[in-house]
């Protein structure tokens, strides 16, 4: 069982309070953009076994968006920071280096 | 190889079952191959049995990283049956459902098919127009099903209650010739077949690279050293994304846990296979007499094999009201395997991004039952460089916007 905190409430509940809402860090390709680049945004996944970047809906509970750090392995959660962020905060970096040493999420590392 | 009958059964009775060899040989792999297949499951296992039988390519070794079959062969519901909506899925179900018949007599091996019917409930409105769809897109597919009753419904599943109040049982699809097999048992057969054609079935032999020279592959490198290859078959299901990124590409594929439980055996009381797929769960009996109970996925990424605990109590909740005695019932075990499913909820049998390297995965929530027509399809594929029944499920269907959806026909349950 998941467990998170929502970074917006303060919230910690399990996982069927939450919603899974597919990858983080998204950067978006719509209307103009080259074939490459909406085919990769669109389909083109990270699928990582390890350090994993989500976003989730507190959709039982305050309903605001957020981003968890997750790993896909042991489960454990390195921490959930607020939708707004572009980029991982060096805190859950450093907890994510921790467990997993050298590790690369597109590009973040 | 020693051909099993009854003859040889009675042979061995006759010496205390000492003459019984081992199905298949444990050799030390060799420095090059002609193929390499990763994964030794059930797809991985056909691959390479149709390129011997169909093509005479027997310098394979089959790769796995634990032991024959212990993936997502061993972890599923074992249902079998070919009534999709789009017409290259009908094709290659229906090619699977359809060598599944013969598929002891070809592997001389007892995999225990038996068609007993598979019913997939309608519950919802929504559910009886799309099943009468699908029953009408079968009719032209060649794929024998029908849109039945409540009533006939009982009449096949007299345990079955038809009232809900929630989820009143509204129809089924009815496809007679699905059914389960022994799923341990079809790896298994094509291991042992494949033995018999002299390739090597290589087990804890897992691979950490992928060796390429100027854009095409040359071997792989595992824990028992670096083994060369002409031609590569990447056949490891949750596991895909993973080996991708050692070749340098990617897929369109989540991982996620997909989970299952049984029941204690009791008696004989349902003789065919049921899916309600509104509900996400699914039920058939095994020959031990166990319920077999097939559940929801998680709804994150993830590549743990056992599953979110809530998923139990969601599945068995849906299950009691459409059958109220197995209320009763104690579970006695609860698994999950690791599924890669795709967006389209169709798989990619393809030519990766790397010369030589060809990729088979994306059969999601439903890989037992395209075990013979994924490895009839994807050998032709890996000898021929195309196949009818793979041409439509290519990787680059994602970058036309060529979809096969079946999210919709197929959902989650399968």
């Amino acid at each position: 069982m998941l467990i998170l905190t929502c970074p917006c409430c303060g919230v910690t509940g399990e996982e069927t309070e939450f919603h899974q809402g597919g990858e983080a860090h998204l950067k978006r390709f719509g209307p103009g953009s080259s074939d490459d680049d909406f085919h990769t945004y669109m389909f083109a996944k990270e699928n990582p076994k390890g350090a994993h970047f989500e976003r989730w809906r507190h959709n039982n509970g305050c309903g605001k968006w957020f981003i968890a750090a997750r790993d896909t392995v042991t489960l454990e959660v390195y921490g959930t920071y607020p939708a707004q962020t572009h980029e991982p905060p060096q805190h859950i970096r450093d907890a994510i280096t921790a467990r997993r040493p050298g590790w690369t999420w597109r590009e973040f590392a | 190889m020693k051909h099993y009958s009854a003859f040889a059964v009675a042979r061995e009775a006759l010496r205390y079952h000492m003459g019984w060899e081992r199905a298949w040989a444990s050799p030390e792999p060799k420095k090059k191959y002609d193929v390499i297949i990763v994964g030794a499951g059930g797809h991985g296992l056909a691959t390479a049995y149709y390129l011997g039988k169909n093509f005479g390519v027997t310098n394979v070794a089959v790769l796995e990283k634990g032991w024959l079959g212990g993936g997502n062969t061993g972890r599923n519901t074992t249902i079998i049956r070919s009534n999709y909506l789009q017409d290259p899925s009908a094709a290659i179900y229906e090619k699977s459902r359809s060598l599944y018949e013969t598929l002891s007599q070809d592997l001389n091996y007892n995999i225990m098919f038996s068609p007993r019917g598979v019913i997939m409930l309608a519950q919802t409105e929504h559910e009886v127009r799309g099943y009468q769809r699908t029953a009408h897109a079968n009719a032209l597919q060649g794929v024998r099903t029908e849109f039945i009753s409540p009533a006939r419904v009982k009449e096949i599943v007299p345990i079955i209650n038809l009232d809900g109040p929630r989820y009143p049982v509204l129809g089924g699809l009815w496809q007679a010739r699905g059914g389960t097999a022994r799923h341990d048992a079809v790896a298994w057969g094509y291991a042992r077949a494949c033995s018999a054609m002299g390739m090597h079935i290589i087990q804890k032999c897992e691979v950490t690279g992928i060796r390429r020279e100027g854009g095409r592959v040359t071997g792989v490198t595992t824990n028992r050293g670096d083994i060369a290859c002409d031609k590569l078959g990447l056949v490891v299901a949750g596991h895909s994304g993973h080996l991708a990124d050692m070749a340098g590409f990617r897929l369109p594929i989540e991982s996620v846990a997909l989970q299952a439980l049984v029941s204690e055996p009791i008696k004989p009381c349902m003789d065919c296979v049921v899916m309600a797929n509104t509900v996400h769960g699914y039920m058939s009996q095994s020959d031990k007499g166990e319920m077999v109970i097939g559940g929801g996925t998680d709804g994150y990424n993830n590549y743990t094999q056992r599953g979110s605990f809530h998923h139990i109590e969601e599945t068995v909740r849906a299950l009691i009201e459409t059958f109220p005695m197995v209320a009763r019932l104690k579970m006695l075990r609860q698994w999950g395997g690791i599924v890669d499913v795709t967006g389209d909820r169709s798989p990619i049998l393809s030519k990766a991004p790397v010369d030589g390297i060809f990729i088979n995965c994306g059969w999601g929530t439903g890989g037992f039952k395209a075990i013979p027509g994924s490895g009839w399809g994807f050998a032709e594929l890996m000898a021929k460089g195309h196949s009818p029944l793979c041409d439509e499920f290519g990787l680059d269907r994602f970058y036309q916007g060529r979809f096969i959806d079946e999210s919709v026909a197929a959902g989650v349950a399968h």
